[in-house]
Formats: structure tokens, C-alpha cells, sequence
């Protein structure tokens, strides 16, 4: 069962990290990070059969922090729309040489 | 039994994964994503966590999707969607960095440098925890007592992500 | 003792030199010192009339050289200048009668002070005072002095008075450093230093375009020379690990072999730089140029003293030539051919200073003639006779010019001062100049009994019986010097004669009104000119030898001539002379085609003589158009007016490609290739930065790519 938990943990996190690249939209940008955090708990606790209960404790701090994570997140992305009027990543290039 | 209903949830985990980084509309992303989380939560189940299980249905597919949603609605982003996904030449050099990723980690696990397995004993660690404190007490005990700073402390950083998207997200009056 | 070392008049003697004299010379240190004494007061007046004049220009007025009549600039220079000349030559005289008495056979060498000590190399700051420097110190020293006098007088009326005399000095203190220093880097301090003297002097009036491009010619030229003689010491240096005259010739026998490559090569670099300094082929060219400078100049160094320096050179250096017989022959070679060539030009010439400066070409010619073929004793005997008339040939010409350029002054005329065919008829105006310089004329042509007759003759003869020794190298070669030798003479009488016609004979083509304002120079100048002639007349009855004496031509032994010169340069070519004799025998005791030293001396006595008379007879005769209405001349006069187009021919295939050379380094190398290199640097840099700053999109996407790949790269890391 470890074997295929952390192939699927890593099809996910792989997936996750495409969406990155590949995406405009910020929310859905900030979906597929929340999908690289998803394998990563899938790892800590296929792992932690197999060396303590101590992965999962860790699962529950990383989901909290996911939580405040998003709600900051998103708060950011409202108070960015507010000014440009779109989600669409490609216009905030400010930081453009 | 065990098997194949970890195969199933394992397909529906990618398969929602795949959606979330392919559908156009960002509500779909979303409801592909809730997807994928239901299922990853099923494998948990299957591998002994079932608190984990319930907080992650609860918390993260409960919770913070539906944070997601409420934001896309807000943001009235469901309608007019101008080519979100990168044309043929992101697509290509994604796919190429993060195919060699995926590869990289394929040849790990199939034993590119020692197995897995073998080294880490038989997978009962937590059976002793789990048979004397129950599920939720087996991860309650280590969190109050071994960890209970690092507790204290994400309660504070709660706290702070509260404060902090209150002030992001008010109305500059 | 040591103090007064330092102080450096008394010097002391070399160590590790035996010294049998028991002579004492007295202040030589002084003699050096003078001159340069002279330069530094007369520069130190020249810098402060200077500043002087140009403050009053600055403050919109001219400055007025003449106060009360006199010109206050000039009377300090008139006294240091000829002054500091006149002692030294005094001082000179002393040492000379001092080393009369005491049979030295050891060169006297005063060292004072360690100059280079590095290594195995020790060239010592020391003066050498033997048999041949004293002759060529007496030569500079005396006749730098009349020409200083005379000076006084021609260059009254030049606002650059006491620049003039500084410079002179200045120069006679460098050629008295190159005459009288004890090792070949001395040497060379001082044959840069007149070089140098050269080129101020001949540039004296700057502001003239040409005449400072001639100034420039000479130095330039002399450079390349300079080269031999930098690369002739470091081989020396190479061979001997000194460079002192006595370390070199002392060994020389025993470390070189006879006609061997080192030798060769050591004196062939020696000899390209007397060709550079002595205007021989194929570095003559600056000569006539340097006639822009003026007249005393020309008499002083381009006559007297700096052109003989590269004679002086191979008589120093006479073991090293005598081991090395290709280059003696080279050596004398090129004296011939530059005699004979130079001697074709002056044919042509309108110029009087241009004909008298191609005939000090052909005479160096014939210097260089002499210590080729191994008569270093005649060489230096016609350097000395050469100094007294062709001295006074130019000073007679600066009169001459002097008074004419007046005469035109006077009624505005634009003529050229120097052109031949605007004189005529002088010796009615300027009956002393016109006898001193027949008497240089019949000396420079062989005429007997003159000065030129003897040492001319010695060299010819010289060369005849080198063809005939018993061992001679190239007999065939040097019977044609002979032959060539024979007929440059016969050219020299011609072109002298003409000269002296052209000038002071027939009708006056100055002008009518001009005439009234010719006149005699004033005694500072032709005071001179008549010590001059003196010598010029007697000076050659020093070194007659036995067989001449007792003929006709010695006045069956009655006249007060004798073989005086030669035995008194023997402990200097005694070296060679041994050599000369060990290598290549008995001289002949007749010329090639047959006939004594006696016959031929009557030979080409009579035959100069011959040509000297039918010239005045024909040319006197002649109608002379006067410059502005002269015919451009046509067929081969028109080529030996133009030189043989010898600079054209050096303009065309050295100046030329060298320039254009320069300018392709210029362009290309340097600023293309090197500038752009450079630039191409920063440009470089800019366009790294630039490929860099794409990077910054702006864009998460981008970032979150490039965060990626690095997770891939640790990631590869940490599998392999």
C-alpha cells in the first residue's frame, strides 16, 4: 500500500505543479497549490504506518495551515481584483524589468 | 476489497487532479478538485487515519472549497473566461519539467537508489497508539503534550490569518 | 682624495689599468665641463628673454630686442659662448704639449664615478686621454672655436642669439663626450647628444615648416644608425662581458677569429651606424636637407665634427675591422661610392650650400675609403684637412650669403640668397673672402702643396697598394676603388672650381642697385676664414711621407713636412696594423697599373690642376641666367639636379608604406580590433544583462517555472 500511496501522492503533486505553470487564473493557480499540499499530506500519512504517529500530527498542522493559508490568499487575490478588475495573472507584471 | 477500493479512489484522486489543472471554468477546477479530496480522504481511511479522514472532509473539502467558491462567486468569474490555459508552448515545457519530475520520483520508488519497503519494517507503528487511545486520541496525545507549542502556536497564526485577510480584503474607505 | 673624486676634475685612474705615463694631464675633466658651462648660462639667458618677450607680447606689444642700439640679449652669449670654446681649446693645447713629451703608450684613462655595475657589466662615467682624442679634441675644440667668432657676427641680427650659442656649446660638450670617453656607451651618450644637438640646431628657426621637417629628417635618420650601434655594444657585451675600449680591444685578438661571423656582424652594426652619422649610402640624405639650418651650423657640425664621428668610430674600433676583412671592404666600398655618387649630385647643384654639403658627402667618402682599406691614419689625417677647408668653404659661403641676403634686404628683392646664379662677380665686393676660399678650393681638390693634396692622396695611394699586397682579400675589388677613387677627385675639382666661378667670377647678377650694398664680412668674420686658410695651406705638411718627401713634391726633403701624424697615431693602430700585416703581407710598392707613390701623387696633381684651370677658362666665359629666368634642366642634368631621385625613391617604398602601415595599425588594430575588443567587453556585459533581464517577466507563472526546474535540479542532485 505505501508503494502506490506515494505513486498516486506523486501523479498529484506532479499535476499540481502543471497547473502552476499552466494556468492564468489566480484562483485556480492558488487550487492547484492547494493540490501540491494535498499529495504531501498523502505522503506524510502513508508514511506514517510505517514510522510513527508523529506524520499524521504533522498532516493535522499542515492542514491548519492550508486554511489560513487560503483565507489570506484569497483575501489578496479580492484586493487585487479590486484594482484590476480581472484574476488574469498575466496583467500583474508590475515587477517587469 | 482493500485493493480495489484503493485502486478506485486512487483513479477518481488523479483523475480529479487532471480536471482541476484541464477544465476552462474555474467553478469546474473547483468542483474537480472537491473530487479529488473526497477520494484522497478515502485513502486515508484505508491507511488507518480515519481522523485525518474526517477532518479533511470536513476542514479542507468543507471548509476551504467552499471558501474557493464563495470568492469565484464574489469575483462573478463563472461567465467570461479569456483563455485561461497557456497556449502550446507553456504546455509543452510544463509537461517536459514536470514529466522529468514525475520520472525522476517513478524511478526512486521503483527502486532507483534502495527500496522502500524493506527498510522500514512492517507497517504496524501505530497500532499500539491507535488499539490503546482511538483514532482521534492516538493523534491527540502527541498534540498536547510532545507538540504542544507547535499547537499553541498555529492557534496564534490562525489568528493572524484572520486579522490579516479582515484587513486585505475590507474596502479601502 | 676621494673628495675631490667627487668633485670630479682630477677623476682617478682606472683600476686595473697599468698606466706608464708619467704624465699628468691637467683639469681634463674641465675641458668636457666648459662647454656644457656655457650651455647652461647661455640657456638659462635664452629661457628668461624668452619669458621675457613673451610676457610683453601677452601684453599686446612687441618686445624690443634692441635697447640704445645694442640688443640686450646679446652680450653675455658673445663672451660665455666663444669663451668657454677658448678655454677649453687652451686647456686642450696643454694637455696636448703634455703628451708630447711623454711618449705614452697606454691610453690615460680618468674615471669618475661608477655609472652601471649590475651583474657582470661595469661601464665606469671615465674619460680616455691618448693620441687620437687629443688630435679630435683639438680638432673640435680649435675649430669649434673660430666658428664660435665667426657666429658673433652672422647671427647679430637673430633674436634667437643666445638660444644659438647655448645650443653650440650644448653640442660641443656632447662631441667632446663621444671623443673622449673610455667605453662604447660613453660613446654613445655623446653620439646621441649630437644627434640630438643636430637636430636643434638644424631646426633652429622652427617656425619654418620646411626647415623644421629637416631637423626632424636628420634625427630620424640618425636613429637607425643609432640602432647598430646599440645592437654592436650588447653583442660586445654578449662577447667580452665589458664594453670598455681596452677590455675589448686587449681581448679582441684573442677571442674573435679572423673574418669570423661574430666579428663581422659586430662591425657590419658598427658601420650601419657610421653610415647613419657620417651620411654615407645609403643615410646620407639628411645632409642636404640639414642646410636649412644656419651657415656656422653647417660649417661646425655638418663638416667639422659630427659627420666625422662615424670616421672616428672605426678607428676606435680598428682591431675589431681589421679582424673582419668583408666589412673593411664594405667600409670601403661604400666610402667610394658615396664619394663618386654625392660628387655627380654636386655637379648640378645651384645651391652653394647644397654643393658644398654633397661635397662633404663625397669627402666622408673618402674618409671612409681610407680606414676601409686599413689607412686608419689617413683616414684621420683627411678628417683633420677636411675640418680646416671644408670649415672654411662653408663660413666663405655664410659670408657670402650673409652679404648678398643684405644686399637684397636693402631693395626688397625676393631672390634666393644662395642660389649661385644670383651672384657673380664677388671679388671685386669681398676680396678676403674670395682668396680664403681659392685657397680651400685648390685644398679640397688635391692641389699640391695644400692640405687636401696630401691626405687625399695618402688615401688614394692607400688604396691602390692594398689592391697589391701580397695576401689581399679582393685585389680585383679595390683596384676599381681606386679607379672610382681616381675619378671622384677629378669631379671634386670640377664641381669646387665651378663654384668659386659661379660665385666670385665673372659679372655681377645680383643686381645694380644690390651692388652698392655688397661688402666685405666684418672682421669677426672673416678673421676666422683667414686662420682657417693658414691651415688649410700648411696644415697637410704634418703627415707627408718618406718617399713624397724626398721627391719633388717634399722639396727634395728641404720643406718642414714630415711623417709626423703617423708615428704619433701608432700606439692606437698599432693593433690593427699588426693584424693588417700578420694577414695580409707586404703592401705593394706600386699601383695596380704600375707606377710609385710619387709618380701618381704628381699624376693626379696635375690632372686636378688641369681641370681646375679649364673650368675657370670655360665657365668664366659663360652666360649666367639668374635663378628666375634659368630653364628647368632636361636629360641626365635633370637627374643629377633632382638627386637621382634617391628621395622620391625612399618617399615611395620606405616613408610610404611605413605610413601607410601606421595607419592600418591605427585604424584597424587599434581602434577596430583593440577599442572594439574593449568595447565589445562592455557591450558584451550589457547584452548578458539584457538576456538576464528577460527573465523578469513580471509573470507568477514564470517564477513558479523557474522554482520547478530547480526542484528538478536538486532533485537530479540528490537521485544521482
Amino acid at each position: 500500500m505505501l508503494a502506490e500511496s506515494l505513486v498516486v501522492a506523486g501523479a498529484i503533486f506532479v499535476l499540481g505543479t502543471l497547473g502552476v505553470i499552466v494556468r492564468r487564473n489566480a484562483i485556480v493557480m492558488f487550487l492547484c497549490i492547494e493540490l501540491q499540499l494535498n499529495a504531501v499530506n498523502l505522503t506524510f500519512v502513508a508514511f506514517s504506518r510505517y514510522v510513527g504517529i508523529e506524520g499524521q500530527v504533522f498532516v493535522f498542522f499542515v492542514m491548519t495551515v492550508a486554511a489560513a493559508e487560503a483565507a489570506v490568499g484569497l483575501a489578496i487575490i479580492i484586493s487585487i481584483f479590486r484594482h484590476y478588475e480581472t484574476v488574469n495573472v498575466d496583467k500583474f507584471n508590475l515587477l517587469r524589468w | 476489497m482493500a485493493e480495489l477500493l484503493f485502486y478506485v479512489f486512487a483513479a477518481v484522486a488523479i483523475g480529479g487532479a487532471v480536471g482541476v489543472v484541464m477544465s476552462r471554468s474555474p467553478v469546474a477546477s473547483l468542483l474537480f478538485m472537491v473530487a479529488t479530496l473526497a477520494s484522497t480522504a478515502g485513502i486515508y481511511v484505508l491507511l488507518e487515519a480515519h481522523f485525518l479522514a474526517a477532518v479533511q472532509i470536513m476542514v479542507y473539502a468543507g471548509a476551504i472549497m467552499v471558501l474557493f467558491l464563495f470568492v469565484i462567486m464574489l469575483l462573478n468569474l463563472g461567465h467570461d473566461y479569456e483563455r485561461d490555459i497557456r497556449g502550446t508552448v507553456a504546455m509543452v515545457v510544463g509537461f517536459v519539467v514536470t514529466g522529468a519530475i514525475g520520472g525522476l520520483l517513478a524511478w526512486q520508488l521503483g527502486g532507483g537508489t534502495a527500496g522502500l519497503s524493506t527498510n522500514l519494517g512492517s507497517g504496524d507503528a501505530i497500532d499500539a497508539a491507535l488499539r490503546e487511545h482511538g483514532a482521534v486520541g492516538a493523534i491527540a496525545y502527541p498534540l498536547f503534550t510532545d507538540y504542544v507549542v507547535a499547537f499553541e502556536l498555529t492557534g496564534l497564526l490562525l489568528f493572524v490569518a484572520i486579522v490579516g485577510a479582515l484587513v486585505l480584503a475590507k474596502k479601502a474607505s | 682624495m676621494s673628495l675631490v673624486t667627487l668633485f670630479g676634475l682630477f677623476g682617478t685612474q682606472a683600476g686595473g689599468l697599468e698606466s706608464h705615463a708619467e704624465w699628468e694631464p691637467l683639469l681634463p675633466g674641465l675641458i668636457i665641463l666648459l662647454p656644457l658651462l656655457g650651455f647652461v648660462i647661455n640657456g638659462a639667458l635664452a629661457l628668461s628673454a624668452t619669458r621675457k618677450s613673451a610676457d610683453a607680447v601677452r601684453a599686446g606689444g612687441e618686445f624690443d630686442f634692441f635697447e640704445n642700439g645694442r640688443p640686450t640679449t646679446h652680450s653675455l652669449p658673445t663672451w660665455v659662448g666663444p669663451g668657454v670654446m677658448l678655454l677649453a681649446f687652451v686647456l686642450t693645447l696643454v694637455n696636448f704639449f703634455g703628451m708630447l713629451g711623454a711618449e705614452l703608450h697606454e691610453p690615460v684613462i680618468r674615471s669618475y664615478w661608477a655609472w652601471i655595475s649590475t651583474g657582470d657589466l661595469h661601464v665606469d662615467a671615465a674619460i680616455q686621454l691618448d693620441q687620437l682624442s687629443i688630435i679630435m679634441m683639438m680638432v673640435i675644440t680649435g675649430v669649434g672655436f673660430l666658428i664660435h667668432v665667426f657666429s658673433v657676427g652672422y647671427m647679430q641680427d637673430d633674436p634667437g642669439y643666445p638660444r644659438y650659442f647655448a645650443y653650440l656649446n650644448l653640442f660641443v660638450f656632447f662631441m667632446l663626450v663621444l671623443v673622449m670617453g673610455a667605453s662604447y656607451p660613453i660613446m654613445f651618450i655623446g653620439w646621441e647628444g649630437v644627434g640630438l644637438c643636430s637636430y636643434l640646431l638644424i631646426g633652429f628657426w622652427f617656425s619654418d615648416e620646411e626647415k623644421a621637417s629637416a631637423g626632424k629628417k636628420a634625427f630620424i635618420v640618425n636613429r637607425i644608425g643609432d640602432l647598430g650601434f646599440l645592437l654592436a655594444i650588447f653583442l660586445l657585451y654578449l662577447v667580452f662581458q665589458k664594453v670598455d675600449y681596452n677590455g675589448v680591444i686587449g681581448d679582441a685578438t684573442s677571442v674573435f677569429q679572423y673574418g669570423g661571423a661574430m666579428v663581422t656582424t659586430v662591425t657590419l652594426l658598427f658601420l650601419l651606424a657610421a653610415v647613419g652619422k657620417s651620411a654615407q649610402i645609403p643615410l646620407y640624405i639628411w645632409l642636404p636637407d640639414a642646410m636649412a639650418g644656419p651657415t656656422p651650423v653647417s660649417a661646425l657640425i655638418h663638416a667639422a665634427t659630427m659627420v666625422t664621428a662615424g670616421v672616428y668610430l672605426v678607428v676606435r674600433s680598428s682591431v675589431l675591422f681589421a679582424l673582419a676583412p668583408l666589412s673593411s671592404a664594405l667600409v670601403a666600398g661604400i666610402g667610394v661610392l658615396t664619394a663618386l655618387f654625392a660628387a655627380t649630385i654636386a655637379l648640378k647643384q645651384q645651391d652653394i650650400k647644397k654643393v658644398l654639403a654633397y661635397s662633404t658627402i663625397s669627402q666622408l667618402g673618402y674618409m671612409f675609403l681610407g680606414v676601409g682599406v686599413g689607412a686608419y691614419t689617413a683616414g684621420i689625417f683627411h678628417l683633420m684637412t677636411h675640418a680646416f677647408f671644408k670649415a672654411l668653404l662653408f663660413l666663405g659661403a655664410g659670408a657670402v650669403i650673409h652679404s648678398i641676403h643684405h644686399a637684397l634686404h636693402h631693395t626688397h628683392k625676393d631672390w634666393d640668397a644662395q642660389d649661385m646664379r644670383n651672384m657673380g662677380g664677388l671679388k671685386a665686393y669681398m676680396p678676403i673672402t674670395w682668396i680664403t676660399m681659392w685657397l680651400a678650393t685648390l685644398a679640397i681638390s688635391g692641389i699640391w702643396p695644400f692640405a687636401g693634396f696630401f691626405s687625399k692622396d695618402e688615401i688614394i695611394w692607400m688604396t691602390g697598394a692594398m689592391a697589391g699586397a701580397e695576401n689581399a682579400p679582393y685585389p680585383g675589388l679595390y683596384t676599381v676603388y681606386w679607379i672610382l677613387a681616381l675619378a671622384a677627385a677629378m669631379l671634386t675639382a670640377f664641381y669646387m672650381a665651378r663654384l668659386m666661378v659661379l660665385t666670385f667670377h665673372g659679372e655681377n647678377r645680383t643686381g645694380p642697385k644690390e651692388a652698392e650694398h655688397l661688402h666685405e664680412a666684418p672682421k669677426t668674420m672673416w678673421i676666422p676664414l683667414a686662420i682657417l686658410a693658414v691651415l688649410s695651406v700648411f696644415g697637410g705638411w704634418i703627415n707627408v711621407t718618406t718617399d713624397l718627401r724626398e721627391s719633388v713634391l717634399g722639396g727634395f726633403g728641404l720643406l718642414p713636412m714630415g711623417e709626423w701624424l703617423h708615428h704619433w697615431l701608432e700606439p692606437v693602430t698599432e693593433a690593427a696594423h699588426q693584424i693588417q700585416e700578420a694577414r695580409l703581407g707586404q703592401v705593394a710598392h706600386a699601383a695596380p697599373f704600375g707606377g710609385g707613390e710619387v709618380a701618381w701623387g704628381m699624376i693626379s696633381f696635375i690632372a686636378a690642376l688641369a681641370v681646375v684651370l679649364v673650368t675657370v677658362r670655360l665657365l668664366g666665359r659663360k652666360e649666367v641666367p639668374v635663378a628666375v629666368d634659368d630653364a628647368e634642366p632636361t636629360g641626365f642634368a635633370r637627374v643629377l639636379y633632382n638627386k637621382w631621385y634617391v628621395d622620391e625613391f625612399y618617399h615611395r617604398w620606405v616613408v610610404d608604406p611605413i605610413l601607410t602601415t601606421s595607419r592600418v595599425l591605427w585604424r584597424v588594430v587599434d581602434a577596430t580590433i583593440i577599442d572594439g575588443t574593449v568595447r565589445m567587453l562592455g557591450n558584451g556585459t550589457r547584452a548578458i544583462g539584457w538576456v538576464g533581464s528577460l527573465f523578469q517577466t513580471g509573470q507568477v507563472n514564470t517564477y513558479a517555472l523557474f522554482l520547478t526546474v530547480g526542484v528538478l535540479v536538486i532533485l537530479s542532485m540528490i537521485a544521482f
